[in-house]
């Protein structure tokens, strides 16, 4: 068994603390909206300029000045603010920003993050991903283990170019939560049903597995969106 | 008496030169001066270098600019987006330049040209591709890229509403690039949704103060900014 997008999405949420201030990147990272824990204050950063992003607006409410930087309509949570970007980077970049959620195309052993180009690709476009890999301290990954190919993505080095070395703390995917560690990868949990042998056989970088390695606690469903596959 | 406003866009825009080099708010469809990019596609100055966080979209405003072959170089965080089709067809053929800055910098550049600074070191890119050539330095044992201020000729900005003198209050996300371009350009032209009478706007609800802006027009917004759903693909000619 393996977990959904949206799956990957429900674990991250589980780790974000009360009191965090959290980037979510497109993709898989923005999804971490929908599932975040009502009795923890956590406010969502957009880097466009809003800090205290709720849900997403239900059809027939959207407001056209009110979008993120996924570009999808959403509303605001009581105490949120709104600001210009030269603040909103400064909130990046300054350290302030407590934790990023960020896509990636490829994960190295040591923590590089590769997530802005993919090697040969035609039109480059990096946006705001190194700023938040160089500023942000808890760097999180959440992606599929491996690519639509069945190759890996977490690797011993990066093929692509980086967008910052040695920035990345967790990474999340379908099939396993992986801490990256001054001794290397080490794996903390496996999706239920997997083996730790059978997530290492999908990773090129070699894994420890941790002495409590436990299997996730998501369930098969919420709020009738499936989190397991 | 000061008076900023101008009756119409085609007059705020009627003196960018060929080859000016502009700088346009705005981050996706919140905050793009979409009236004024138009009206400058109208009056036909060539060989544009614009600065904006991404390549604007479709056969409109930045997006329509690239697709009439009028920019000779973008300098952008995001081009890629899939709706930045002309650009993606002009850069692809080798007709348009391209300058990537990671968008922290980039604003932060924006930033200091307005604040009269000469660069600032940062952190972003050290290391990376993208600070390939560029002067570095370690500060208190932290590695550091020296980027130089981004000055433009023009800066076109989107507010919600505006008075005679200039100030300026944004709504929503609109704010995004626009109060750091207003302070960046020689000459700064704000688009607002309504011109309101001085006074009223507080002196808190002021975000752009009016000493940045030079020209004003007020102008009902183009409804492609409204759209929910973006147009079906066309080709560049």
């Amino acid at each position: 068994m393996t977990l959904t997008r949206d799956g990957i999405a429900y674990r991250v949420a589980l780790d974000l603390p009360e009191g965090s201030y959290v980037n979510l990147g497109i993709g898989i990272p923005i999804l971490v909206t929908a599932y975040l824990p009502p009795d923890k204050e956590i406010f969502i950063h957009s880097e466009n300029g809003l800090l205290g992003v709720g849900p997403m607006s239900l059809p027939g409410t959207e407001d056209p000045d009110f979008l993120n930087a996924s570009k999808q309509f959403v509303t605001l949570v009581p105490g949120a603010s709104l600001f210009d970007h030269a603040l909103s980077f400064t909130m990046i970049r300054g350290g302030h920003i407590t934790h990023s959620v960020i896509g990636a195309i490829e994960v190295a052993a040591n923590g590089d993050l590769a997530n802005w180009r993919v090697s040969g690709e035609k039109v480059p476009g990096v946006g705001g991903a190194m700023d938040l890999a160089f500023g942000v301290r808890n760097l999180y990954v959440a992606m599929n283990h491996v690519t639509n190919k069945g190759e890996p993505k977490i690797l011993n080095h990066c093929t692509c170019p980086l967008t910052a070395p040695r920035c990345v703390r967790r990474i999340y995917t379908d099939m396993a939560l992986i801490e990256v560690t001054p001794e290397g990868l080490l794996l903390r949990e496996v999706a239920r049903g997997l083996t730790a042998e059978a997530v290492q056989a999908c990773t090129e970088a070699p894994l420890r597995v941790a002495d409590d390695c436990r299997e996730m606690t998501v369930p098969d469903e919420f709020k009738g969106v499936r989190l397991t596959a | 008496m000061i008076d900023k406003t101008v009756a119409s866009c085609k007059e705020a825009v009627a003196d960018v030169f060929d080859g000016a080099t502009l700088m346009f708010g705005g981050f996706g469809d919140p905050g793009v001066p979409g009236r004024l990019i138009e009206a400058l596609r109208e009056q036909g100055a060539s060989r544009l270098c614009v600065i904006h966080n991404g390549a604007g979209g479709d056969d409109f405003a930045l997006g329509g600019l690239i697709l009439d072959g009028r920019v000779r170089k973008l300098i952008a965080s995001f081009p890629n987006s899939p709706r930045a089709w002309a650009f993606r067809d002009r850069y692809l053929k080798g007709e348009i330049e391209l300058e990537l800055i990671p968008q922290g910098t980039l604003v932060e550049r924006i930033r200091a040209a307005g604040a009269g600074l000469g660069g600032f070191f940062t952190p972003t890119a050290f290391g990376t591709e993208l600070a390939v050539g560029k002067e570095t330095r370690i500060i208190d044992g932290r590695e550091y890229v020296l980027e130089a201020p981004l000055h433009a000729d023009f800066a076109f900005i989107k507010a919600h509403r505006g008075d005679r003198l200039g100030n300026l209050s944004y709504r929503g996300a609109m704010r995004n690039f626009n109060p750091v371009m207003a302070t960046a350009g020689k000459v700064v032209i704000a688009e607002v949704d309504q011109l309101v009478p001085v006074g009223a706007l507080s002196p808190e609800e002021i975000h752009t103060p009016g000493i940045f802006v030079d020209l004003l027009v007020e102008v009902e917004r183009d409804p492609r900014l409204f759209e929910l759903e973006p147009p079906k693909r066309r080709s560049a000619k």
